[in-house]
């Protein structure tokens, strides 16, 4: 097939008298190149100008601190913002911050419905006055392997169920975020993820002090990219069971879909806590990159609050309920 | 077409090989001015393994293209490229080995036994490198045009396990990696057709002979 005419590739063509220059070149520009990168980013991680707080967002007024915080350092505004997945709008990590900029969060609506007393609509002014807004610092664990530490502004999840007034025989609870094509470039394309995006808890993890829905971000209302004006932040688990731009939230006595688990069952299963010990079928959860830091760090089993959540799991085989 | 002049020819080379060097430089440029956001290993790895792929593509496309348009001098520039293939390919290999797992030996064997997308990228970095090694023109001559070539097929494997690296790493939406593989395919199927047009030929040359000497 690509034997041709010896004219075509005479060796006295393939190496010209330059091409022994080149080849030093090459090696040269190769090394220099990698002593380059090498270098540059050792100098960025020792003399970054890092951690400029953002300022210029809506601040939030009455925060109260939460003793549930963690004591770590928060990740850097800029970092918290410009890494993230949200891939409704793109699944570029870089992406959705630009993309997200002129979503529409007025007026916003939360239904909720299934096994309630009464089905109702709250609005997002009243949801945020439901419980007194708190400042929780917690861990996130990407189930990609990245992780940060998250000053969130938010509430109690069971805060919101109890105003949801759910049925005693309700055992899950699930969770819709918006279909908005025209503003959510992604849901527009097929071959990304079905759509709406849906996630689900069991109603004891649902209650649990941890679970919170978050409306702000460093004392500041949420921004977009990060799910305003409503988002689920459970710690304990990978960062995907975070969903944001919360429109509909449903009671059910059965186990409700989860996107990716439908995506991928064999990859994602309902629960999705953080677990060291049970591996991504494509890749090690075992450690994890904090945002910011050079070397990975170990992951912690639940995150690092185990000693909060791991009786919510007892008697459960976590391999298999993964 | 007039052949180019052996002048000009070396003189192109020099800003082909700038140009190449490039996306290298961008990165070295932007991890000292902190342009590669949040999670800058992420990027150099990204960055790196799609220029890997873009220039094994470019390599593969030099023999079609030169053919088709008659720009016989393009061969002239193709071991270029396909080392460019192998340094980009070295660095994402080494973003891996040193940022990723630190040389720790235990964790990478126990990952490339493990996680098929790095079955296949270790597949296809090890497919390159016997490659470069024999891309002199002395290792031309020792193992002779045909063996040579014979073994430099590889790049055809080594471009395809790439491709199949990028598919098993992306969670969702494999829109991208399907893009690099598409031009693969069409670079392949043209080798493809052109060979079986070129066993098509010989057979019916020696059936013509075969009638004749009958």
């Amino acid at each position: 097939m690509l034997i041709k005419k010896p004219d075509d590739i005479a060796s006295s063509e393939i190496t010209p008298k330059s091409a022994y220059l080149t080849r030093r070149k090459f090696i040269a520009g190769a090394a220099a190149a990698s002593a380059a990168l090498a270098g540059g980013f050792y100098l960025r991680q020792h003399l970054g100008t890092e951690d400029i707080v953002h300022a210029g967002g809506t601040k939030l007024s009455g925060i109260v601190k939460s003793p549930l915080s963690a004591s770590e350092a928060p990740t850097s505004f800029k970092d918290i913002t410009n890494y993230n997945n949200y891939y409704e709008f793109s699944t570029d990590k870089y992406e959705p911050n630009g993309l997200s900029q002129n979503f529409r969060t007025r007026p916003w609506t939360v239904a909720i419905d299934g096994m309630v007393k009464k089905p109702k609509k709250l609005d997002i002014d009243a949801i945020m006055k439901l419980a007194p807004l708190e400042e929780r610092i917690y861990r996130h664990r990407c189930v990609e392997g990245w992780s940060m530490v998250i000053p969130w502004v938010g509430f109690p999840l069971s805060a919101l169920i109890k105003a949801a007034d759910p049925l005693a025989s309700a055992k899950f609870v699930a969770f819709q975020t918006v279909v908005a094509p025209e503003q959510m470039p992604n849901q527009k394309q097929s071959g990304v993820l079905d759509w709406p995006y849906v996630e689900g808890l069991r109603m004891d993890e649902a209650m649990h002090p941890l679970a919170i829905m978050a409306v702000g971000l460093y004392d500041e209302v949420l921004p977009n990219v990060d799910g305003a004006p409503l988002r689920l932040v459970v710690p304990w688990k990978y960062g995907f069971k975070g969903i944001k731009a919360i429109v509909k939230i449903s009671f059910t006595d059965s186990m409700p879909p989860t996107t990716w688990n439908r995506m991928a069952p064999g990859e994602y299963g309902f629960y999705s806590n953080v677990n060291p010990q049970k591996d991504h079928p494509r890749w090690s959860q075992a450690s994890e990159r904090r945002i910011g830091e050079f070397r990975k760090r170990p992951t912690l089993m639940f995150n690092g609050y185990a000693d909060q959540v791991a009786s919510l799991y007892s008697g459960m085989d976590l391999q298999k309920n993964y | 077409m007039k052949p180019l002049p052996e002048k000009f020819i070396r003189a192109l080379k020099v800003p082909v090989f700038l140009l190449c060097l490039g996306p290298a430089f961008v990165l070295t440029w932007k991890g000292f001015h902190d342009g590669l956001g949040a999670n800058p290993i992420d990027v150099i790895t990204r960055t790196t393994g799609r220029w890997t792929l873009t220039f094994l593509l470019i390599t593969l496309s030099v023999t079609p293209v030169r053919k088709l348009s008659s720009l016989t001098w393009l061969i002239r520039f193709r071991r270029m490229l396909g080392l460019f293939a192998f340094f980009y390919g070295s660095l994402h290999l080494m973003t891996y080995v040193w940022l990723d797992k630190f040389f720790n030996v235990h964790e990478m064997l126990h990952d490339i036994a493990k996680r098929r997308f790095i079955t296949a990228g270790m597949t296809a970095w090890f497919l390159m490198l016997p490659l470069a090694l024999t891309s002199t023109k002395g290792w031309i001559r020792r193992m002779g045009g045909k063996r040579w070539q014979k073994l430099h097929r590889l790049i055809y494997f080594s471009a395809a396990a790439g491709v199949v690296h990028f598919i098993w790493l992306v969670k969702a939406d494999l829109r991208r990696p399907l893009k690099y593989g598409a031009v693969l395919a069409i670079l392949l199927s043209y080798r493809l057709v052109i060979w079986l047009i070129s066993r098509i030929r010989a057979r019916r040359a020696l059936a013509t002979q075969q009638a004749a000497s009958a």
